[in-house]
């Protein structure tokens, strides 16, 4: 099998090669501790009496989580190799060098490594005297059934999770109101996902799965693995609403409730399909008597290189649209 | 047949050459029923482990397995990473503040590093995950049985898992679409037991 062309020197570092790029392209926006190469700090935004907002995770994702580190959004990022969550150390950096006093809230989508690893950097930074609490997203609704929401995988939902308790953060709201907004946010927040061909990993170069020809997989993860089923591929439209079928059903909203919508690449689809994909989401959302209040559409939380792309709703309320709207200034997503 | 800190070090660069020349093979399993990573995850910790362990001096069997099991923490994260990493600071405490053991104390290196793996990540034998090779192994272990033996247990375990659907870690959520495939993580976890028990032998 030949291997998949991309544009890498050396697979192995593909991540700390791709940091510095992202160092070099926003000086303005982030910074990087000189012995913490994988924690990327938010220039503006971190203060005192501040809660400290710290996301992460694998690489590969771009861009997520770095994309997401600013002012009114996430205070810092702890950045894994592809695919695999950070160790405790980059997390610990990032929560001191951005740290407010005012307590860490680590926010990630929920993966057995992830919650290893973060879990031993809480422990580290309870034992310098810093409080650290975790809320773990679970908003693939394809990945475990409705009366298991804790095992659910996060996913593209990260964006609006991230984006309400940065806000809630960028308020200067308590630990428990940052940590109760997140958890709120990640409660009404539901994604779900196809992919049209498997991505491949930069130090292997070989596609992570088999997808034969005229097939889709649906529900697939964000890291290559695989869906609830596989299927012959179908039109933009049926799939939206295969997809929407499964949100509207889980998100129980009354006519008249507003929505955040994402309609988020894998990495290789491009916007003409995303956008193809949103038309329906709208004509579905409209006949469910929702009101769209804002949309993003693009690469929000990438699988490298794989085709695909995964819709996800937000059911908003007051407090969650002030959040929503709250403004942002980070290097990938700005706001107001 | 003694087994010293020197010895300690060989057997962290027997990890990571035998992780190197897998490393494709657990990322294809991988690939399968997970994120086509574990290969990676296992040649890069092992690559650090081992050369953190070359450069402890006159150090003891407890320094040896620290020093290897903060390199791989550090080099890997993932899953992996706290799991061997805990393992190894288990596994040096069990070998301890000493030049030196016999090789067939291994046996209780191997115990410990079951111990470990349980105490960091929380599974149970039959969920498909890595404690499916170390758990049986460390029974054999436990029960003094030869490196053969210990050895065809990780092995048989690492296979048993085929049989099983996963309910811990990122295959979980394929319920049973994982069933017919090895764990790739007990299957990497059968070949470091080969390794120590190799060592065993001399």
């Amino acid at each position: 099998m030949s291997l998949t062309q991309k544009l890498i020197n050396d697979g192995n570092a593909a991540v700390d090669e791709m940091l510095a790029g992202v160092i070099a392209a926003h000086p303005e926006h982030l910074w990087r501790p000189d012995n913490a190469p994988r924690a990327v700090i938010a220039k503006h935004g971190p203060r005192p009496g501040k809660v400290t907002l710290v996301v992460g995770g694998g690489s590969g994702h771009e861009p997520t989580f770095l994309g997401y580190v600013g002012k009114g959004l996430a205070d810092a990022a702890a950045i894994g190799n592809v695919f695999a969550s950070p160790p405790p150390q980059p997390a610990v950096d990032a929560a001191l060098a951005a740290n407010g006093g005012a307590g860490v809230l680590f926010l990630y989508g929920n993966y057995a490594g992830d919650v290893m690893n973060f879990d031993m950097a809480a422990e580290l930074l309870e034992m310098e005297g810093v409080e650290a609490r975790t809320v773990l997203t679970t908003d693939d609704i394809a990945s475990a059934p409705r009366d298991q929401r804790g095992k659910r995988r996060g996913v593209a939902g990260n964006v609006f999770i991230f984006k309400a308790a940065g806000a809630a953060a960028d308020m200067m709201l308590p630990l428990d109101e940052v940590e109760r907004i997140a958890r709120h946010a990640n409660a009404r927040t539901f994604t779900m996902g196809v992919a049209l061909s498997s991505c491949s990993l930069p130090q292997t170069r070989r596609p992570s799965f088999d997808l034969p020809a005229g097939e889709m997989e649906i529900g697939m993860g964000i890291h290559g693995e695989p869906g609830v089923r596989r299927g012959p591929l179908r039109t933009a439209n049926e799939v939206a609403d295969e997809i929407m079928d499964a949100i509207l059903a889980e998100m129980d909203a009354p006519r008249g409730a507003r929505v955040a919508v994402l309609v988020n690449s894998l990495g290789a689809t491009p916007l003409m399909e995303l956008y193809i994909l949103n038309a329906r989401v709208a004509e579905r959302l409209a006949a469910a008597g929702l009101t769209v209040h804002k949309t993003l559409v693009g690469p929000y939380c990438t699988s490298l290189d794989m085709a695909g792309a995964s819709i996800t709703i937000m059911h908003l309320d007051d407090e969650l649209q002030r959040m929503i709207d709250h403004p942002c200034d980070c290097a990938m997503f700005r706001q107001g | 047949m003694e087994f010293t800190a020197e010895d300690a070090k060989g057997l962290f660069a027997a990890f990571a050459a035998r992780m190197q020349a897998e490393r494709d093979a657990l990322c294809a399993l991988d690939g399968v029923i997970g994120d086509a990573d574990h290969g990676i995850a296992m040649e890069q910790g092992m690559n650090a482990a081992a050369e953190a362990a070359k450069t402890v001096e006159a150090g003891t069997l407890q320094d040896v397995f620290n020093a290897a099991a903060k390199a791989f923490l550090n080099a890997v994260g993932a899953s992996s990473g706290p799991l061997y990493a805990t393992a190894f600071l288990r596994a040096g405490k069990a070998a301890g503040a000493r030049p030196s053991m016999t090789a067939g104390e291994l046996r209780t290196v191997i115990v410990a590093m079951r111990d470990g793996i349980v105490q960091r990540g929380k599974a149970e034998p039959g969920q498909k995950t890595m404690l499916d090779a170390w758990a049986p192994a460390a029974q054999a272990a436990e029960a003094g049985a030869d490196a053969e033996a210990i050895a065809a247990a990780a092995r048989d375990g690492a296979e048993a898992t085929r049989q099983m659907v996963a309910t811990l870690g990122r295959a979980a959520r394929l319920g049973d679409r994982s069933l017919g495939h090895p764990d790739p993580g007990a299957v990497s976890a059968s070949m470091l037991v080969e390794e120590i028990c190799r060592a065993m032998r001399g």
